[in-house]
């Protein structure tokens, strides 16, 4: 009763500072900026509200959280554009809705599967927003009981989503996701600092691969080369069927998938520590999960755009809950977030334990801004979906330099390096090979993104249970069997029970034909010869280092599998399902242009690149790509390469960004945006 | 050499009193950089989410209205290989016009002083403008803080304390190192991406034993102090003109860990670990952050950047809006700067073998 007491109030107070009309007019404005921002994948909220931070000094606080939290709110919203129309995973929080958002575009639903997206995402963001406001008044103990072993195991319970997204083949999936942690142990150890497959001297990778890098070469450029090589336009129909109204009929037909998915999305990301990375994961398993047929996934089902849409919003309100309650962020964008509250008014809001009680209003004022931001956004992008999906017509030579150029900046935004092009393009060939030879990709990203987590929560809570096991047998038992872990653990071996049996009928990825048996043997022999040496690596590591356990339990794990797959190549004919190969049957062996020309234009842009720094680089790159493999006019190559340069300008003067500079910037003192 | 450093600083601090006395002349002549129209770039070797991007966020605008000729100042995020990427580009930076600037922190100085092999950067090349103390507390679980007796602290010898440690060589070093010669034993659990993650775990139950920088303490852990979940143990002090370590006037009430140390037995304040330690508290907390010109910047550049900060902190409402976003700290410059510069870059070499071999034979880190 006291709780409510104090809630009413304070949520009257929120709403009365709200509904202002300059408020929502700022509101609004954050909306539009971050509609702009998020269409750019890679970038998303950090970019967008550092470009704001100049103008938060100072500024009304009401007026200042109503422009960032516009901007915040809906980057996870307009980045499903990039998701669903090009397969470019726009964030971590939109990698799921690739999935079967993509493959519906290519069949020419791209507005349907857009619109539903919307729909599930504004209906997601008011179950948070809903949600949270009682929540956030008990939240703080709560959320005091998930200690190391419980985020340890939400981690485990998040990989368990590669036993439904294993593919045909189980081991081939659990070597696809041992591969990505591998690649995400890369660089530094988390404990010790020791090196894992890097040296000082080659300094690159001791930060090891970034998310982004990561996300956009596993899953963007297979795509985009993929399309090229038929030299079609994304849809396959040329007639867009599909209107907006079917995909909120979609989601409507499919609200309570709807609810639990936002719901799983706002409690995962009220836990401080995990962040959004695993939720959407999470909501498409649970999609798959209680979808009796599940023929479709991977071919464009929209229970599997609607699942992980519903949660990604959610968990952005429930990311505030570690935000404003405990002062730790949840995510980048909220990080800076934080910061930029400080500098608000007159740095009176102080994020962190102190904030229900001095400041509830503004508490509630930010839950609802999100919600409502979302509504304003969501609105904005339904209306828009239609027009932006006759993209999917337009013959994909004309889009695919654009792409390109889109990647490789955000690529270099994550390191500002030379190297992030050339990282981009190494995973982007892997991604190439996994897509060719039926490896599953998202099992490979789930991997990747959790490894890090997984390494050091395992670390921790093994260091934190033998110091109390020390102290008393029961004292050590209770700390790593609490009621939640056990519920954990249950959940987690049921997911992995019935994930296995399903994942046969489910192909994420369509159906591959297979083929002769020499290269994916070849295949299968590089990769086992990577985590070969990845383990070789980690057992060069001083024993007493804590950094070497988990690379070498992975890669030991995963050698075994290999082992599996090997034997059975030996013993199977060369028609059974291990020797998937897409260049043997179907699309890509039908295809206009090869492989390996197609990839030499990217690689092009990268060596230009290196040469002449990217802008000079991009130039001749869009012009001789127009002009010679999409067959335009030199006039219209001409003009269509001013406007993509003029666009990367803009873009990059507003955000404040440079461009990767070549071996002429080191001899030659040019002007921004050329040197 | 001394005696050079010496005229040369003294030659500054003439310099920049009278830039200061003839403010305004020297914007317009020819003694000052005039910035009008020009951006100014401002390098953090970190992420836009870390403590420095907040404390260069903070100064930017008011440097921006400070500087003559109201240029822009934009925050350049440069994160990598724990901040010496950043110093190794900037290192290689020589000076233009004035439009570029860099924020070193804590640990851009550590590695640094501890010889990192990464490190191709000199902070004697750079010309410093503007140097941030801060300072750390150091607190317990109230059961724990009952077994100390008044100042002296024997009685947490036999306990096993869990402390979330963000990485041997960096700023906890100076924490763990204390805390070593107090006679606790205290496991690190390492892995930890920031002090707020260990705030969280010390919350949680897990960890039993943290610090927090005086911001941080003031914003996370005052609640937890006023609810009774955490007690404060000691703070790590601050320095007064002369160089001792005297109470943090911003934590008056607390004892500074020299006091708690004399106290415990066991625990001296003299002799080579207490030197060791002493130097590292001084290169990371009284001069956490600092603005550096490029290697060759002119001296009007130098006297233009000190004025601007000089007139930021006399802003009349300074106090009022560093205290609540950057916490009760010292911000220096001109002389001072100079002075916290060298005392937080220059380590006697016993100090630094001493940690050096420290952290070698407790954590297994070889700096070699």
């Amino acid at each position: 009763m006291d709780i409510i007491a104090t809630a009413l109030p304070a949520l009257a107070d929120a709403w009365a500072l709200i509904l202002q009309p300059v408020v929502l007019g700022y509101l609004v404005l954050g909306v539009l900026m971050g509609l702009c921002i998020g269409v750019f994948p890679g970038l998303g909220g950090i970019a967008g509200l550092s470009l704001l931070l100049p103008f938060m000094f100072g500024m009304d606080p009401i007026l200042g959280l109503a422009l960032m939290i516009g901007m915040v709110a809906v980057v996870p919203t307009s980045d499903t554009f990039a998701s669903v129309l090009m397969g470019i995973p726009g964030s971590s929080a939109s990698q799921a809705t690739v999935l079967d958002g993509f493959p519906m575009a290519k069949r020419g639903q791209a507005a349907r599967a857009l619109s539903a997206a919307f729909a599930s995402s504004l209906f997601g963001g008011l179950v948070g927003a809903s949600f949270l406001t009682l929540f956030i008044l008990v939240a703080r103990p709560i959320v005091l009981e998930f200690r190391t072993p419980e985020l340890l195991m939400i981690t485990l319970f998040g990989l368990s989503m590669v036993g439904i997204l294993a593919g045909r083949v189980a081991i081939k999936g659990l070597v696809a996701a041992g591969l990505g942690m591998l690649i995400g142990t890369i660089g530094e150890g988390a404990s010790s600092g020791d090196l894992r497959m890097s040296s000082y001297d080659f300094p690159y990778l001791t930060d090891g691969l970034k998310l982004v890098i990561v996300g956009l070469g596993i899953f963007a450029i297979p795509e985009i080369i993929a399309l090229l090589r038929q030299d079609r336009a994304i849809s396959q129909e040329p007639q867009l069927g599909g209107g907006w109204l079917e995909g909120v009929k979609d989601w409507f037909a499919n609200i309570w998938l709807s609810v639990r998915c936002s719901i799983i999305g706002v409690v995962v990301g009220v836990i401080p520590g995990l962040g959004g990375s695993v939720v959407d994961w999470i909501a498409y398993g649970h999609a798959v999960q209680t979808t009796p047929d599940k023929s479709n996934f991977g071919k464009g089902e929209v229970r599997g755009v609607i699942g992980p849409e519903s949660s990604n919003n959610a968990k952005e309100g429930g990311g505030l809950v570690p935000t404003l309650l405990f002062g730790i962020p949840g995510s980048g964008s909220m990080a800076i977030f934080i910061g930029a509250i400080a500098l608000l008014g007159s740095g009176q809001i102080e994020v962190g334990p102190a904030m229900l009680k001095n400041n509830l209003d503004i508490t509630y004022s930010i839950v609802w801004l999100l919600a409502l931001a979302n509504v304003v956004g969501t609105v904005i992008c339904i209306a828009a979906s239609g027009g932006i999906a006759k993209l999917t017509t337009i013959r994909f030579s004309l889009l695919a330099p654009f792409l390109f150029m889109i990647i490789s900046f955000a690529a270099f935004q994550s390191g500002q390096n030379l190297m992030d092009l050339v990282a981009l393009f190494a995973i982007g060939f892997l991604g190439i090979l996994m897509r060719r030879f039926d490896w599953s990709r998202p099992a490979f990203l789930i991997g990747f993104v959790l490894s890090n987590p997984a390494e050091t929560y395992a670390n921790q809570a093994l260091q934190i249970a033998q110091s109390r096991f020390r102290k008393g047998f029961e004292e050590g038992l209770d700390y790593i069997f609490s009621p939640i872990v056990i519920v954990l653990i249950v959940i987690t071996v049921i997911s992995v029970v019935l994930g296995l049996r399903q994942a046969k009928n489910i192909m994420a990825e369509g159906d591959v034909q297979s083929g002769s048996k020499r290269a994916p043997l070849v295949f299968l022999l590089c990769v086992t010869g990577y985590i070969g040496y990845a383990f070789y690596d980690a057992a060069s590591i001083p024993s007493f280092s804590r950094d070497r356990t988990f690379p070498m339990f992975v890669a030991g794990v995963c050698l075994v599998g290999c082992l599996v797959l090997l034997i059975r190549m030996m013993l199977k004919p060369e028609t059974d399902t291990i020797f998937a190969d897409r260049e043997k049957n179907g699309e890509d062996a039908e295809a206009t242009h090869g492989l390996w020309p197609t990839l030499a234009w990217f690689a092009g842009l990268l060596i230009l690149t290196s040469l002449l720094g990217f802008i000079l680089a991009l130039g001749l790159f869009l012009f001789a790509f127009l002009r010679i493999r999409a067959g335009l006019s030199n006039l219209a190559a001409a003009i269509y390469t001013a406007c993509g340069i003029v666009f990367m300008c803009v873009m990059a003067g507003l955000l404040n960004r440079d461009f990767p500079p070549g071996l002429l910037q080191d001899y030659a003192d040019l002007p921004w945006p050329l040197g | 050499m001394s005696k050079l450093k010496t005229t040369r600083r003294a030659a500054l601090g003439l310099v920049a009193a009278a830039a200061a006395s003839f403010g305004l002349q020297a914007n317009a002549g020819g003694h000052g950089i005039d910035l009008a129209g020009k951006t100014v770039e401002w390098i953090i070797p970190f992420s836009e989410t870390g403590g420095s991007a907040k404390w260069a966020n903070f100064y930017a605008p008011l440097l921006s209205e400070a500087l003559p000729g109201q240029p822009t100042v934009v925050v350049k995020f440069m994160p990598g290989a724990g901040s010496t990427k950043g110093a190794n580009f900037f290192q290689e930076q020589s000076y233009e016009d004035g439009t570029l600037i860099f924020g070193s922190s804590g640990s851009t100085q550590f590695p640094f002083l501890l010889g990192d092999p990464r490190v191709k950067y000199n902070y004697a090349d750079w010309n410093v403008v503007l140097a941030s103390g801060t300072g750390g507390v150091a607190y317990l679980p109230p059961e724990m803080a009952a077994k100390m007796n008044g100042l002296d602290a024997s009685g947490l010898q036999g306990e096993d304390f869990i402390y979330g440690n963000q990485g041997a060589t960096r700023l906890d070093l100076v924490p763990t190192l204390a805390w070593e010669m107090l006679g606790l034993n205290v496991e690190s659990v390492m892995g930890i991406k920031g002090r707020g993650d260990g705030r969280l775990m010390f919350e949680r139950g897990e960890a039993n034993i943290d610090y927090q920088t005086s911001s941080s303490y003031l914003k996370g852990v005052t609640p937890l102090v006023e609810a009774g979940t955490a007690v404060p143990m000691m703070t790590w002090g601050s320095l007064d003109d002369a160089g001792n370590i005297v109470r943090d006037p911003t934590f008056p009430d607390i004892p500074t860990f020299k006091e708690v140390c004399d106290a415990t037995e066991g625990c001296e304040t003299s002799g080579e670990k207490w030197d060791a330690w002493k130097a590292f508290f001084v290169a990371g907390f009284p001069a956490q952050k600092m603005v550096f010109l490029p290697n060759g910047a002119s001296n009007d550049a130098i006297v233009t950047y000190t004025k601007a900060f000089e007139d930021v902190k006399a802003r009349a409402d300074f106090a009022e809006i560093s205290g609540a976003r950057l916490g009760k700290y010292p911000q220096m410059t001109g002389e001072k700067a100079q002075t916290a510069l060298s005392s937080a870059t220059q380590v006697p070499e016993a100090a630094k073998a001493f940690v050096v071999n420290w952290l070698q034979e407790k954590y297994g880190v070889s700096l070699n």
